[in-house]
């Protein structure tokens, strides 16, 4: 039992075994600590395939054919959904088993899973503090060795925060690479769907079985990419930037510090290290959070009560309407709509959502051109460590945190967060960004750097 | 005329595509047991996905070539959201900022009635309300299978003079569908539904009234009709030197007017914006081409060749032309009996007695061969033109030849003499008071005396010789 909690895909694909029930148990076990998990799949088997025995967890913005898919909304307590999201087809075909739909914040619209509806996921390194967020649950199952790996999705670091929070890697594939078929969309033009595991290699193998073309996803592209291609490669000749306005207001001392070790640290295995100036950077956030509102205030239409979901039942349509959203719909997912709304309205629609598009093109073309000249960008993933549970309270410092993660998900781009020690006893992630479709390198180069960086679980001191 | 109105039409035609828009559900779904052509993605399910049909694009790209539109090579599609039940993802795909195609023109009457646009998007679904109307019912059904079917939208300049103007662009446009194969064009089942704008200007002030919008008009009729009344309405408040309201109104077939539906202050702001899950549709010139190639001709230049080629008047030419299938029919015919103005007769004054131009001629019993085979024993004098009409009948209802018919029935015409003499002697002896007054000088008596052949033949004598003989008998 203890020795599941630490195995990885690549472990139990060498020694074969079925860790369903290992994995119900821990979840059993632990769960009422971490609430990692809004739904267990009581009908969890063993499948046939390359992967069967293995556990591994979805988050509940992925939908699941009769099982239920909450995105931790009221809206959609009770939804079970009448068809499976490709990336669900590609993994049961592969032999993995879902055992549960883990928390998020509500449609992933947050970065410390305490704006689900239902509750929020504790980080496995400290139960006061938040797991991260969006995909918080996925991390925090995986951390607490509930899981072997997880499904998140990633839409402006929903992936890369909560497992720099959760010291696990989480990997945001270039978009159009991973079928965003059945993932409930936020921002369509940024969602993706990314793996969440204990090392780089695990990552790498479940992007083999995730990624691909779908017909059923215009936005997929058709490429043929090994993404452990690049896993035992040497990355001591490469050349790396990183933005100095990483520095700047904001970032924990804690978290600085660390970075700045990262970067002795690459130079001390050969990789050139640069500073960049990258101005743009602070543009990001206030971009992100024109397009990424827009889109949801059209996206989230569709839960109007009407052929699904929970509806509150009035005398005329419009109140039904209104009362079906208001009540059924948490206040940050309300207040995204508005300023959607408001953004996309005839009025304003040049001075914000137009202009934010041309914003994103710049910032877009600044990473190209930065990616042209150096191999990766690496940043810190968060600014800060997990903050503690109920501590923050204004959305703007929730929306700043994103600084870092943000730029990969406007210009379409692989970033990686892989743990790199601790401050505070609290993990600190480090961010790895490349060019599109570079995906494969990206693993391949933090395959290179976690390689000297030792594993430490968060259970080991209560095992003891 | 002082007043004169001002018209511009937006209509929009479902597209006979297999599939719908977006996914690959059925698009033919008229009359199908509701919610019964449906599936995640045209229900709007969590976390479906559209991907744009191939084929809307072909029948995009065929009608505007047939409305001489500009075609676009870059193609976008954005969202239109507003909410109601029959709209399942809150939100519409269409083509706003970036349309297929535009500058194109129709031509009526010798003039051009320019088209500002064609765009693709989707169609919604469909209310069903417990009671007669939206406000008396308790509850309201939404059936989805008609949600994303493919629709083409045509917006028209205001080049329209009239309402009966307005008909004829649409009947035309309808037989532009039909020919091109892209729509039923049919109007009562939605398969082409038009809006219309109509301002009214006073020719003697200059003065333009403001815009309304009418709806609800599902028939050629009741577009000419709509706009008949709309147009008395909007002059009517201009003689008062009343203010026209912007407004939208809806045809009431009841009362025959139109009715106030909703004001300008009330217009939505439908926040359109790209749609993020559908790439930009780039059409290659070459594939624009090979579409274009496809398209077949077209009715005015099949109209022009109909009377060219076959020395057909205006008006024979415009029926044959109606539809494609009747064009074609009448051109297999013409192909064997070598007679176009014989086949033309044939076809207006019997054949469209019991088809309509819109029916599939492909399926008809009577076929070129029995057009010939009529043709010839009505020019060989073996049948007069009577029989030959009841033979084509007999020939269209069973498919049966027409010498067979003529031959098994013994309906050839009598042409011998001797007959014909027998008949009209015994008529003459029974009848011996009006030979009197043949003889006497009332000659219109020689008409009962040839009626009694044709009788006693069953119509199969051949008139004149019976006239023919008659007289000389009666004159005796």
């Amino acid at each position: 039992m203890s020795n599941f909690r630490k195995l990885t895909i690549s472990e139990i694909l060498k020694n074969k075994g079925s860790y369903i029930k290992d994995s119900l148990e821990t979840i059993k076990k632990v769960d009422e600590d971490i609430k990692a998990f809004i739904t267990i799949n009581e009908k969890a088997e063993v499948l046939p395939g390359k992967f069967s025995g293995i556990p591994i967890a979805v988050k509940d913005n992925i939908v699941t054919k009769g099982l239920k898919t909450t995105c931790a909304s009221k809206i959609l307590e009770n939804y079970i959904p009448p068809y499976d999201a490709t990336v669900i087809k590609k993994i049961e075909k592969a032999g993995f088993t879902i055992v549960g739909k883990t928390n998020l914040d509500e449609f992933a619209m947050g970065t410390g899973t305490e704006y689900s509806a239902f509750f929020t996921t504790r980080n496995p390194w400290d139960l006061t503090k938040v797991a991260g967020g969006s995909s918080g649950g996925s991390a925090a199952a995986v951390a607490s060795g509930e899981v072997v790996a997880a499904l998140g999705s990633d839409t402006g670091g929903s992936i890369r925060q909560p497992a720099a929070f959760c010291g696990v890697v989480g990997f945001k594939p270039t978009y159009g690479l991973v079928s965003r078929y059945g993932l409930v969309a936020f921002a369509s033009s940024l969602d993706q769907i990314g793996p969440i595991t204990k090392n780089v290699e695990d990552a790498a193998i479940l992007m083999n079985v995730i990624a691909g073309y779908d017909p059923s996803d215009s936005t997929t592209v058709d490429m043929n990419i090994d993404f452990t291609e690049y896993l035992d490669k040497d990355f001591s000749n490469v050349k790396v930037a990183f933005p100095k306005e990483i520095f700047g207001e904001g970032i924990e001392e804690g978290v600085a510090e660390k970075f700045e070790e990262f970067i002795a640290f690459l130079e001390k295995k050969g990789v050139k290290v640069q500073e960049v100036d990258f101005p743009e950077l602070k543009y990001s956030v206030a971009t992100y959070y024109i397009i990424a509102p827009a889109e949801v205030s059209s996206n989230l239409s569709r839960f109007d009560g009407i052929r699904y979901g929970n509806r509150i039942e009035e005398e005329g349509l419009l109140e039904t309407y209104l009362n079906t959203r208001s009540k059924n719909l948490g206040p940050e997912v309300i207040r995204r709509i508005m300023i959607g709304t408001f953004t996309l309205s005839a009025a304003y629609y040049d001075a914000y959502f137009e202009k934010a598009q041309k914003v994103r093109r710049i910032i877009t073309k600044k990473i190209e051109e930065l990616l042209d000249e150096f191999d990766f960008i690496v940043t810190p993933t968060s600014p800060i460590t997990a903050f503690k549970i109920g501590e923050i309270k204004d959305p703007l410092i929730y929306y700043l945190m994103d600084i870092f993660t943000i730029p990969a998900n406007l210009a379409g781009i692989p970033a990686i967060s892989i743990p790199f020690g601790f401050s505070n006893n609290l993990p600190v992630g480090i961010q790895i960004m490349g060019k599109k479709f570079d995906d494969a390198r990206v693993l391949g180069f933090s395959r290179f750097i976690e390689k000297d960086i030792p594993k430490v679980f968060p259970f080991e001191e209560e095992e003891k | 005329m002082r007043f004169k109105p001002v018209i511009g039409l937006e209509i929009h035609v479902q597209l006979n595509t297999k599939t719908k828009a977006f996914c690959s559900c059925p698009a033919d779904v008229f009359e199908l047991e509701p919610n019964s052509a449906v599936c995640p993605v045209c229900t709007g399910q969590p976390g479906a996905l559209p991907v744009p049909s191939e084929e809307m694009f072909e029948f995009g790209i065929l009608l505007a070539t047939a409305l001489n539109c500009k075609i676009h090579e870059y193609s976008r599609f954005d969202r239109k959201n507003y909410f109601y039940p029959d709209l399942p993802k809150g939100y519409q795909i269409t083509q706003f900022f970036h349309p297929l195609a535009t500058e194109g023109y129709l031509e009526l009457n010798g003039k051009k009635v320019k088209i500002r646009r064609i765009h693709l998007e989707e169609d919604a679904g469909k209310l069903i309300h417990s009671a007669e109307t939206i406000t008396e019912a308790k509850y309201s059904y939404v059936d989805m299978n008609r949600c994303g079917v493919p629709l083409a939208e045509i917006v028209t300049d205001p080049d329209i003079d009239s309402p009966r103007e307005a008909r004829e662009f649409l009947e035309k446009l309808r037989q532009i569908l039909r020919y091109i194969g892209v729509s039923t064009g049919d109007m009562e089942k939605g398969a082409l539904r038009c809006d219309a704008n109509i301002s009214v200007i006073d020719t003697e002030t200059g003065i333009q009234s403001n815009k309304v919008e009418v709806k609800n008009m599902n028939s050629f009729k009741f577009v000419e009709k709509a706009l008949e009344y709309e147009y008395g309405r909007i002059v009517e408040l201009m003689k008062e030197g009343k203010e026209v309201e912007k407004e939208t109104r809806g045809w009431d077939l009841s009362s025959k007017t139109t009715i106030s539906m909703r004001s300008k202050e009330e217009a939505n702001d439908y926040r359109y914006f790209p749609e993020p899950d559908i790439p930009p549709v780039i059409l290659s010139k070459d594939y624009i081409n090979n579409i274009k190639s496809r398209i077949p001709e077209l009715p005015d230049e099949k109209l022009l060749r109909f009377k060219n080629e076959y020395g057909l008047g205006d008006y024979e030419a415009k029926i044959l032309t109606s539809s494609v299938q009747l064009a074609n029919y009448f051109e297999e015919c013409v192909r064997i009996t070598k007679n176009p103005k014989e086949t033309s007769n044939w076809f207006l004054t019997e054949l469209l007695r019991f088809v309509s131009p819109e029916d599939n001629f492909q399926n008809l019993k009577i076929k070129p061969e029995h057009f010939k085979e009529l043709f010839d024993m009505v020019n060989n004098r073996e049948i007069s033109r009577n029989i030959a009409k009841n033979v084509f009948e007999e020939t269209f209802k069973t498919g049966k030849n027409p010498r067979e018919i003529v031959e098994k029935k013994g309906l050839k015409i009598v042409g011998d003499e001797s007959m014909i003499e027998e008949i009209l002697r015994k008529l003459i002896d029974q009848n011996p008071d009006k030979v009197q007054a043949y003889k006497n000088g009332k000659t219109g008596l020689l008409g009962f005396f040839v009626g009694g052949v044709m009788k006693e033949t069953k119509g199969k004598a051949d008139p004149r010789k019976v006239n023919e003989i008659a007289r000389k008998l009666l004159s005796d």
